[in-house]
């Protein structure tokens, strides 16, 4: 596997889902290709910066909107 | 004493028997997860909070004919996304094409053909506090991928539904939804590339 096909197969490989054999290709081409073992850990790293973004929480006075208005709705 | 905890399924049957306070309890289920759903496409808590009314006001009106083929948070993310995605086709602002936004997606191909030598900042300090600077960083990059794109990378990666769920909410087939989401990956890898490289 050159540059060319560990792009297209990185997001596959760092989500688990790429076949086995592909999987030992891609770590076979790591072993010797500075860049590609970069692109690897900083999209990991990207995935993972946005895996941890705190939870944007409903604030309390749109709460309270979303529930009348839902009330009204049901009245109707 | 175990609590009993009904399903979305029994709570949607109580609901068609007419207990309003059943619907209450469903929708306070699921309040939390449409909105940060509906900010993390939109960036704006009013639009957010549009996207979240119209989402519960569309599942009342469709409850009735929700057969229950795919689970309820699926349908409910399904209406919950495509109400994001019309929102951002409203807005007047203009989004990047996908023809800029693929440029940038396989830039970092054409600079490794170039000889280039990447830099690595995975190991970047500031890559482990999620400060409001940094957070604000990535919010930025979200905004500027196309919509579909977007939507599937909040879905999957922000949200973390699986890829075959984040195929039926979007109407994709899934390897649509893989190759989408590592273009969306590889962009804001680039985007954030440049942010923590000067760190």
């Amino acid at each position: 596997m050159d540059c060319q096909g560990i792009f297209e197969a990185i997001s596959e490989y760092i989500d688990q889902e790429l076949a086995q054999a592909k999987c030992r290709e891609l770590e076979r081409h790591l072993r010797t290709c500075h860049n590609c073992r970069v692109v690897i850990d900083t999209l990991r790293r990207t995935v993972a910066l946005y895996h941890s973004i705190p939870c944007e929480r409903l604030p309390d006075e749109a709460r309270l909107r979303l529930h009348k208005v839902i009330k009204l709705t049901n009245a109707e | 004493m175990k609590q009993f905890v009904p399903t979305d399924e029994e709570l949607i049957e109580q609901i068609r028997k007419g207990d309003n306070r059943t619907l209450e309890e469903l929708v306070s289920r699921y309040e939390d997860r449409v909105y940060n759903l509906a900010y993390r496409m939109l960036s704006s808590r009013q639009d957010a909070e549009d996207v979240l009314q119209d989402t519960f006001l569309n599942v009342i009106r469709g409850l009735d004919s929700f057969r229950g083929q795919s689970r309820f948070s699926t349908w409910l993310y399904r209406i919950a996304a495509n109400a994001a995605l019309t929102k951002i086709r409203k807005r007047s602002r203009r989004e990047k094409s996908e023809s800029e936004f693929l440029d940038d997606v396989y830039a970092v191909k054409e600079a490794t053909h170039a000889g280039v030598v990447l830099p690595d900042w995975s190991s970047n300090p500031a890559t482990r506090l999620l400060g409001s600077e940094v957070r604000q960083k990535l919010g930025a990059a979200i905004r500027e991928l196309p919509e579909v794109y977007r939507a599937v990378f909040v879905l999957r990666d922000v949200e973390g539904l699986p890829a075959d769920d984040v195929a039926e909410v979007l109407d994709l087939s899934v390897p649509a939804v893989k190759s989408r989401l590592h273009r969306a990956r590889l962009y804001l890898r680039n985007r954030l590339s440049g942010y923590f490289e000067e760190k």
